[in-house]
């Protein structure tokens, strides 16, 4: 199987093949990161450009390093300080970084499906960082490689997704993961918080934190996010712990080696218990690890095949399938 | 001048005709509808195997003037519209500033008198800045040439404020145009709300946000006893409440737009910007009964929506980006090729949705091909397809939904005021 995309922008278009892919590669890459002089040449001579239009330190950290270690050139654009803040657009900013002849912008967008469209109006490669509340892939399948690595299969397995589904990209992008490699998926939050269709996706739905914990062999905990709203927080807090909270108590009556998951960062408290955090069935920090690894192989894959597209030996694969469908009515 | 069209096939709802026939024209009116005309004409011209019938009248129409002539201006929408087959124009007044005193409908007026290449009629604003609070002078404003009112791109939020609008357009016996959204409910969507929202990680905007207020202006419009029509109908539960009231003897008419029966909510996948629009698109269950509201005449008219914005205000991130599209060029062929090709209308039918009745609802002398009526004709080659070309465009605007698109039927010529225009695809 070849990589054939110059784009990662979702797992929604990947087949499974295509995940297997990026798994097994990311497995070879894992190593590099315990040797003495945690580099390859793999990218040697490349540049790589993180546009980050939000706040992000964890992502854009192991983009970081993962760059590094693939020893390109990175270059970090926060968008607070940019010429964004003058009123360029998107498409600008772009074609500006592909002018400085970048070879993969890497980016964090607050609007859904901006990564698409920045990948349609550059040649250069563009992996999504996360945008908005659609997808964010590389989180997803450095999820997937620790539950392939903790448990040997996804096949099968149950996974219950907690937390704010509606509003998280975390979430979509494990839920079409985890489906089209054969997990069975639950998704678990209070009523206003899980989207319209959400079935469509192929997940069960619960609202009871209990039955979402029974029969799963992993939970992966989504962060909520009270920000948005200063004065109700804190007793909705509260009432979140209480209502959907990881505790030990909960865990005691789930599976024995039940695998706790959270992308970080972790509200103490609020989603888990400190206890949750650092006890036997979390593995948080190993996603961290995992996530240097996950995130080598991608950016070694699109830059590898977008070389090859450069040089006429395949097409890229423009758009989304789904989008020529839609306008047939 | 003296025209004379040959050999066409003649259709003409409002005189229920539908034959092969001549028309004469004479001096921009129709003199003579009838088969074989023998007369001394200008100009000849055959029309065997086309259709004729009465030129368009588009109820709902952007122009953007005054304010946003880097958009659209009265010329080049007018002039897109002729194109479209399209002889008269509701221009809608959510202008900058809005159409809502004497003072800003006069300076759309001196526009339409300088520039416009069809017949734009004026819609007033119903409330100061369309804001919803403060009615407008509505018999000034009818009294210097609205034809209608419409806040259009908002609903107004106060149940009083919209029976006092109600009662006041009552008593000067004008058409009230219900851009019906509850904005509580549609609370910033960008689509249709649904497993395509949850899919693109966008906002949904619900049904609910627009039938809650369709059923409250029909309520409204009951009591007061005022004529409203409601604007860009896009869902189920819509349809079935305005036939429910329609059965009751509620006077209200409807509108939806060429994108509501063609397209489904998944055409949005891709985030391409040209299919978003409020109301959004819906799923494929509403588009089946938009197609069948048409076709069983819930639905009383097409109207495009036409709404031009630039590539700068399109060619962004989806949730930036602005609502709606272009419409005036294509809506002709894009309702033939969507609706006669589905056996649901014919083309009388479409003549009615497209000219008669529009004129009825604005109570205007226009979409007949009566004798001595303004001769604002157009033939259509019903066998000719063409695709959508973005370049082709005549509006200043193309943030079309239907680019790329292959169409089958094709405006060849449009007749307004005694002169003939022919089009080239």
């Amino acid at each position: 199987m070849n990589w054939t995309r110059k784009d990662l922008l979702g797992l929604e278009e990947l087949s499974k093949e295509e995940m297997e892919l990026i798994l097994s590669t990311a497995e070879s890459f894992k190593e590099v990161s315990i040797r003495e002089i945690k580099k390859v040449p793999a990218l040697r001579g490349k540049t790589v450009v993180n546009l980050f239009y939000e706040p992000s330190t964890r992502t854009r950290v192991s983009f970081e390093v993962a760059a590094k270690r693939l020893s390109a050139d990175v270059i970090n654009i926060a968008a607070e300080t940019s010429s964004v803040k003058k009123g360029e657009t998107l498409i600008d900013t772009g074609r500006n970084i592909e002018a400085l002849k970048a070879d993969i912008i890497v980016m964090r967008h607050n609007c859904s499906g901006a990564a698409a469209m920045l990948s349609r109006n550059v040649n250069l490669s563009v992996v999504n960082a996360g945008d908005g509340w659609h997808e964010h892939p590389t989180q997803a399948l450095l999820d997937i490689f620790t539950l392939k690595e903790k448990l040997g299969r996804i096949e099968g397995l149950n996974v219950s997704i907690v937390g704010d589904i509606a509003h998280s990209r975390v979430a979509r992008s494990n839920i079409w993961g985890l489906t089209k490699l054969g997990a069975k998926v639950t998704v678990c939050a209070p009523k206003m918080l899980i989207p319209p269709g959400i079935e469509g996706m192929n997940v069960n739905v619960t609202y009871d934190i209990g039955s979402a914990l029974k029969e799963a062999d992993a939970v992966n905990v989504l962060r909520m996010q009270f920000e948005r709203d200063g004065e109700t927080a804190f007793p909705r807090q509260l009432e979140y712990f209480k209502e959907f909270g990881i505790t030990e108590d909960r865990l005691n009556k789930a599976k024995k080696d039940i695998i706790v998951m959270h992308p970080g960062p972790i509200n103490r408290g609020i989603e888990m218990s400190s206890a949750v955090a650092d006890g036997a069935h979390s593995v948080i920090l190993e996603q961290v690890t995992n996530g240097i690894a996950v995130r080598m192989a991608v950016l070694f894959l699109v830059a590898q095949a977008n070389e090859k597209i450069k040089n006429g030996l395949f097409d890229s694969p423009q758009g989304h399938p789904e989008r020529l469908k839609g306008a047939e009515g | 001048m003296k025209i004379l069209i040959k050999d066409g096939r003649v259709v003409d709802p409002a005189n229920k005709f539908d034959e092969v026939a001549d028309i004469f024209v004479e001096d921009a009116r129709i003199f003579k509808v009838a088969k074989n005309i023998k007369a001394d004409a200008d100009k000849i011209i055959e029309a065997q195997g086309k259709i004729v019938m009465p030129g368009l009248v588009d109820m709902h129409v952007h122009l953007r003037e005054p304010g946003r002539e880097d958009k659209e201006t009265v010329c080049s929408g007018s002039r897109a519209a002729l194109a479209g087959g399209i002889t008269s124009v509701l221009a809608m007044p959510n202008t900058e500033p809005a159409i809502d005193s004497v003072e800003h409908l006069k300076i759309l007026k001196e526009a339409i008198q300088k520039s416009a290449k069809n017949n734009v009629f004026i819609c007033a604003a119903i409330t100061k800045g369309r804001q919803g609070e403060a009615l407008n002078d509505i018999a000034s404003l009818k009294k210097s040439g609205a034809i209608a009112l419409s806040d259009d791109g908002a609903s107004i939020e106060s149940d009083s404020v919209m029976l006092e609008a109600l009662k006041a357009a009552t008593k000067e016996e004008i058409l009230v145009i219900c851009h019906s959204e509850d904005k509580k409910l549609s609370n910033g969507g960008q689509v249709n709300s649904g497993f395509t929202s949850t899919r693109l990680g966008l906002r949904g905007v619900s049904s609910e946000s627009e039938y809650k207020r369709i059923e409250r202006d029909i309520d409204l419009a009951e009591k007061t006893g005022a004529s409203i029509h409601i604007a860009h109908v896009s869902c189920k539960e819509s349809v079935e409440i305005i036939s429910k009231a329609k059965k009751r003897g509620v006077e209200v008419t409807c509108e939806t737009a060429p994108h509501y029966f063609s397209f489904n909510d998944e055409a949005v996948l891709g985030y391409d910007t040209n299919f978003k629009m409020n109301p959004p698109l819906r799923s494929k269950e509403d588009v089946l009964a938009i197609r069948k509201g048409l076709a069983d005449g819930t639905i009383d008219a097409i109207a495009s929506d036409h709404a031009p914005h630039t590539e700068n205000e399109k060619d962004i991130e989806f949730e930036r980006a602005e609502f709606g599209v272009i419409g005036l060029e294509t809506e002709l062929a894009v309702s033939a090729t969507e609706l006669l090709g589905d056996c649901l209308l014919n083309w009388t039918k479409l003549a009615e949705k497209m000219a008669l009745n529009p004129s009825r609802i604005l109570g205007i002398n226009k979409g007949t091909l009566s004798v001595g009526a303004d001769a604002d004709i157009i033939i259509v080659n019903p066998a000719k397809e063409w695709i959508v070309k973005k370049e082709k465009f005549l509006s200043k605007s193309r943030n079309s939904a239907f680019v790329g698109r292959t169409l089958k039927g094709f405006v060849e010529y449009t007749f307004y005021k005694g002169k003939v225009y022919k089009w080239n695809s």
